[in-house]
């Protein structure tokens, strides 16, 4: 049970983590600076989140019995094992490899156009805020504590994403049609949420995590109340990618990790 | 002899290093002092998950008790409750409007995920409340830019959290 809550905690981190590096992309890029600020913004509330994430994981880890340790070996960087020494953040931020990594398969998707960035926080941002909303109440006071400091960004990043969605689906022919390929590209993506994982389903029974099938319903209500006002078709196709959850990832991922575990793999330890 | 109180007091002196006029207990990011003997504990509460400030806040509150002689000190993080703008103190919103940055209003129904909802926000130059919101991100975190509609001045509003 221990071992479970360590990797669900590792999936949590995930998330925030690898979209917080993808919307990073857009520093300095964005298509006007308030809204390269904005998105850049965002970015730092989910790597704060995911280092809380982090932190709480490599803590159980270090108190972990050798029995425990062992079960959860392969989500472990090899890299660490050299370093003899406890178990920190920043070697599960940089030195896994990517079939350890166990974020949502759209987390990782290349940036796209703004209103493929903008579309995929929307989705996002609105399964967090159902997701993280319920994870207040998790038994495990710390999965607790930081589901309930997160939130509040999260309510920001739903309202700001929503307002873009709106912005670009009721906006020019231009912009209504990047959104609609956007969203074609994108919905195959969000049924992966609500598809629960072993791990999920140990969290859920014990109490510490979230029953995410549970999740769908407020959540398509969400997006379908944004929808009508951007003037956007719901899709009605179900059929879901699948696979991020459990380390099995798009080929995207990997050119991820390589830019941004450049460093710690180069000068292993750097600190500054 | 330590006192909560001298820390307290000490504690008025460290900045917030991104809104230098602010102490951390104006902040309301100090959420409790205890000593023992000459052991001090102090916890704080972060602003946003992610704010870099913490950890030079941090830092700051070490160097300051170091340098008035302190050497025991245990300085620890948490997370719930979680931190809000109604944590400000009166002589903080005071302060920030005096520098410019127009104070949280009090957190109420604009703390929702409700799309293009308005907000009163009072410009800190002329008192108007004639504003309008440029962009829900500003230069830290912590702040939304507005612009003065009147007197035509644009500012930061420490928005509310």
């Amino acid at each position: 049970m221990n071992t479970q809550l360590f990797t669900y905690t590792l999936h949590l981190a995930d998330n925030a983590f690898i979209l917080g590096q993808r919307n990073s992309e857009w520093t300095g890029h964005g298509p006007v600076v308030e809204q390269d600020i904005a998105i850049t913004n965002i970015s730092l509330d989910f790597i704060g989140q995911a280092r809380n994430f982090y932190q709480y994981a490599a803590t159980l880890y270090n108190n972990f019995s050798d029995a425990e340790k062992k079960e959860i070996d392969f989500l472990i960087p090899r890299l660490w094992k050299t370093y003899n020494r406890e178990l920190q953040e920043d070697d599960l931020a940089f030195l896994r490899d990517e079939r350890q990594y166990m974020n949502l398969l759209i987390t990782e998707l290349p940036r796209g156009d703004w209103a493929f960035t903008v579309l995929r926080q929307f989705f996002f941002s609105a399964f967090q805020y159902y997701q993280y909303s319920a994870l207040q109440r998790s038994r495990d006071t710390q999965l607790a504590a930081i589901a309930e400091k997160s939130l509040k960004e999260v309510t920001y990043h739903l309202r700001w994403s929503g307002e873009w969605v709106v912005r670009l689906g009721d906006g020019t022919p231009e912009s209504t049609d990047r959104i609609i390929r956007a969203l074609q590209d994108l919905w195959m993506f969000t049924g992966e949420f609500f598809i629960p994982t072993g791990y999920e389903h140990a969290a859920n029974s014990s109490g510490y995590g979230v029953d995410v099938v549970a999740l769908r319903d407020p959540w398509e209500a969400k997006v379908a109340s944004v929808f009508t006002e951007a003037h956007l078709k719901m899709p009605s196709d179900a059929w879901a990618q699948e696979g991020g959850k459990e380390g099995r990832h798009t080929e995207h991922l990997g050119y991820l990790l390589a830019e941004m575990q450049y460093l710690q793999r180069t000068y292993p330890n750097a600190t500054w | 002899m330590v006192t909560e109180q001298n820390i307290w007091h000490l504690l008025e002196e460290v900045k917030d290093p991104e809104v230098p006029v602010l102490s951390i207990v104006d902040l309301g990011i100090v959420r409790q002092v205890s000593t023992e003997d000459d052991q001090i504990n102090i916890t704080i509460t972060p602003t946003y998950s992610g704010c870099p400030a913490m950890d030079v806040i941090n830092m700051d509150i070490r160097l300051k008790l170091i340098e008035k002689g302190y050497r025991k000190i245990n300085i620890q993080q948490s997370l719930s409750p979680a931190w809000t703008t109604d944590w400000m103190s009166d002589e903080g919103k005071r302060k920030l409007k005096a520098y410019g940055i127009a104070p949280p209003n009090q957190k109420q129904q604009f703390c929702t995920s409700e799309m293009f909802a308005e907000e009163a926000v009072q410009c800190p130059r002329c008192s108007s409340y004639n504003t309008r919101l440029v962009s829900q991100f500003g230069s830290t975190a912590c702040k939304a830019m507005y612009q003065c509609s009147d007197c035509k001045e644009a500012f930061d509003y420490f928005k509310c959290h």
